[in-house]
């Protein structure tokens, strides 16, 4: 704290002005982010991502605490919940999904704009848990792509709210289904 | 629990005698936990009128109506009914076996309307037909299923596909209907995902105007097998499914069928068991009232009561985690007792809650119960009569509301609910308002009985010494050969439940919650047929809603507390 450089050396708000604007970096030169505009985009939508609340059964119960003030998933930026698939960009598929139910499923699926993001949760979205059944979806990947799996039964909030930050991190690399079959078209050069 | 005296038995048989003399078709059954009669077809429909309308008699209310399938026997299925006079409190269970290859049975719908949905499951679980039922058609499965999942011969993996645009419509919803009165009706589809709902029901109204002239109601979008997967598992690992019919509270499921299993084998689970029981499903039952007032509320644009009330759940789960390890499903209860001892500080943060819980419902009531927007658009909504109610097959906090005092608690009490002092709340409105009052004064007396209980909370054994039922402690089966026999009979083969038939019946968050069980003698239940009471409550749903306006149903909806994990299975 001794050092008089310290208080010279922190950026400053404005620059007192010596022209120019914007704060500065430790070095003094103007802080400026230079990045991909595609880079900054998922960086955005990485932050805003807005949830379909496909709830079957209880795991919607636990989906309600995660969004309710304890748990509150607003601290990751994706609160605002919406139950049409035109205004969502993630769907989160939660609880079993029955043989008619499907139908449905892969609607809602389809009707989202791209891009969409899938969580599974809970192992009877993931396998059909322990409902080797007559009636039973054994895995929702069997008529959708799914990006995170959260497994539980149901799981805890905190596994949800894991599932989602493992998603934007996702998001951040470019691992989502969307983003790979985007590079792999790119890539063909379609 | 449940018992019956043998003069009530006596009184009954002696007034069906009057019109059905001995080789009348109608068979008294020997034994069994309810009075039990072998019905000819023949003259069931008119035993069945006789059963409601003689004052003698008054089985009113249909609790059940269910198939078991026999393979080995000469009439393959037996068709089940279970009834109760709520005027004298009397059960009553019916037997009607029919032959496979002449699978029909008339049906019982023009006596009880409660009928209706569960001879479509029968006809839909067995192949049972239902002669002279208005609408009978799958009711769980999907409309491209092929063949009975409940037939002892149906493979459990055997699934089938649907594909979109083979979904079941009700045939109405295609004829057009306008002329020159009604030239604005519309077909309106109201789920199984929709905005305005939730939970994965679907309604399909015919609207004229914006009001609806008919409504019927699709189910069985979560019908997840729960009587199919019971019978490949044994007694105890039933437990876990049973969690999850009512997920919203989840215990009184576990304790429901413990109690029902326990009747069969003759075992208590030991006072204090009994006593933590007790507990667990008073707070389950504030639980799932929570997310009823608070769904609803939230359905009518309410959204701040239901995340005050939340706050009251979140901390209940906390206790609960700390009993058993789980927030929501919990499979803490075991058949002779329960899993595990309470946490150290268990009565502490029951206390706690004492006091928190009542301050969140009083916040609530002051922003709701006087609130001038939610009475106009609950009252007079979704009004029933308590003749009616009780005719659909109406029990809990929805018959309660009509007016008819009937708490299985009250009425057949277990787990000693007969020592403790609560009232049964009720209205007479039979509306949504009338509803949440009872649901409101329901958690209220709740609350008191857990403060009873509380004080009666004495340490002792949590699951019986009965080895036949209940593992030997660890610490034994280490060191004796007798336990670690009782161990790996317990482990490999299940406990053996004996053969026969028991219907144990508690009251759930929703009403009567009901577990038919038939046992071969076997390691495994042969069949358990559960009786939802939210299923009895929505089969009214489509008839109520006729006359009303779209943005009413969702009002009536939510108020009637239709769990998907409970109503299909």
């Amino acid at each position: 704290m001794g050092n008089p450089d310290v208080k010279a050396s922190l950026p400053r708000f404005g620059d007192g002005g010596r022209g120019g604007s914007g704060s500065r970096q430790l070095d003094g030169s103007p802080a400026i982010l230079t990045t991909r505009l595609d880079a900054m985009i998922d960086a955005a939508r990485k932050n805003s991502l807005w949830p379909f609340p496909f709830g079957t059964a209880c795991c919607a119960i636990e989906f309600m605490s995660f969004m309710m003030a304890h748990y509150d998933v607003s601290r990751f930026g994706a609160e605002v919940v919406r139950f049409s698939p035109r205004q969502s960009d993630l769907l989160i598929v939660a609880g079993t999904i029955t043989d008619k139910m499907a139908p449905v499923m892969v609607r809602i699926y389809e009707q989202m704009t791209e891009p969409k993001y899938v969580i599974s949760m809970g192992v009877c979205a993931c396998t059909g848990g322990f409902y080797r059944a007559y009636h039973v979806v054994q895995g929702i990947d069997e008529f959708i792509p799914v990006d995170v799996y959260v497994p539980g039964c149901p799981p805890t909030p905190e596994a949800l709210l894991q599932g989602v930050v493992k998603l934007q991190e996702m998001i951040a690399k470019g691992e989502t289904r969307y983003q790979r079959a985007l590079a792999a078209k790119k890539a063909s050069g379609a | 629990m449940n018992g019956e005296s043998m003069e009530n038995r006596k009184e009954t048989l002696a007034a069906i005698r009057v019109a059905f003399p001995d080789g009348g078709g109608v068979v008294e059954l020997p034994g069994g936990d309810v009075q039990s009669f072998r019905v000819d077809r023949a003259v069931l429909l008119e035993f069945a009128r006789h059963l409601k309308t003689d004052p003698k008699l008054d089985f009113k209310l249909l609790a059940d109506v269910c198939g078991v399938d026999y393979p080995g026997r000469e009439a393959r299925f037996e068709v089940v009914y279970h009834l109760a006079s709520l005027e004298h409190g009397r059960r009553l269970r019916l037997k009607v076996p029919v032959r496979e290859d002449d699978a029909v049975v008339p049906s019982v719908y023009g006596v009880w309307k409660a009928a209706d949905w569960f001879e479509r499951e029968a006809y839909d679980l067995f192949g049972i037909r239902f002669e002279g039922h208005p609408n009978l058609k799958r009711i769980l499965c999907h409309a491209a299923f092929r063949g009975h999942a409940l037939r002892k011969d149906y493979d459990p993996g055997q699934r089938w596909l649907l594909r979109e645009g083979e979904q079941d419509e009700p045939a109405w919803a295609r004829e057009s209907q306008e002329d020159e009165d009604h030239f604005e009706t519309q077909v309106l589809n109201f789920g199984p995902s929709h905005p305005a709902t939730h939970g994965t029901l679907r309604t399909v109204v015919r609207l004229d105007g914006e009001v609806i002239t008919r409504a019927e109601v699709e189910i069985g979008y979560l019908h997840r097998c729960f009587e199919k997967m019971a019978e490949g598992h044994t007694w105890n690992q039933v437990i876990p499914y049973t969690d999850r019919l009512n997920y919203c509270s989840a215990m009184m499921n576990g304790v429901g069928y413990a109690l029902a299993v326990e009747k069969m084998l003759g075992v208590e689970a030991p006072p204090r068991a009994q006593v933590i029981r007790l507990i667990l499903s008073e707070l389950s039952r504030i639980m799932d009232h929570i997310i009823d007032v608070g769904a609803n509320l939230n359905d009518l644009g309410a959204m701040t009561p239901f995340l005050y009330m939340y706050q009251a759940r979140e901390e209940m789960y906390s206790v609960l985690e700390a009993c058993c390890g789980s927030r929501l499903t919990m499979s803490y209860v075991r058949i002779g007792g329960l899993s595990h001892d309470l946490p150290e500080d268990f009565v502490e943060s029951v206390r706690f809650l004492l006091k928190r819980i009542p301050k969140l419902v009083d916040e609530m009531e002051t922003l709701i119960t006087q609130n001038r927007i939610f009475r106009d658009r609950t009252e007079g909504i979704g009004k029933i009569s308590a003749d009616d109610a009780v005719d659909w097959g109406w029990t809990g906090p929805c018959l309660r509301a009509t007016g008819v005092a009937y708490d299985v608690r009250k009425a057949y009490p277990y787990l000693g609910y007969e020592t403790y002092d609560f009232k049964v709340p009720i209205a007479h409105a039979g509306d949504t308002y009338a509803r949440y009052l009872v649901r409101v004064e329901e958690m209220r007396q709740s609350l008191s009985i857990v403060e009873q209980a509380l004080a009666r909370l004495e340490p002792g054994p949590i699951i019986t010494d009965n080895h036949n039922v209940a593992l030997p402690p660890k610490e034994e089966v280490y060191t004796e050969m007798e336990s670690l026999i009782w161990h790996f009979k317990l482990i490999m083969e299940g406990m053996k439940v004996p053969a026969g038939d028991a219907y144990g019946f508690t009251e759930a968050a929703n009403g009567e919650l009901g577990y038919y069980i038939v046992s071969d003698g076997g390691g495994k239940p042969y069949r358990i047929k559960v009786r939802p009471p939210c299923f009895a409550i929505f089969q009214a749903f489509p008839h109520i809603l006729e006359g009303h306006m779209v943005s009413d149903t969702v009002a009536f909806m939510s108020s009637l507390n239709v769990i998907a994990g409970e109503l299909d299975r």
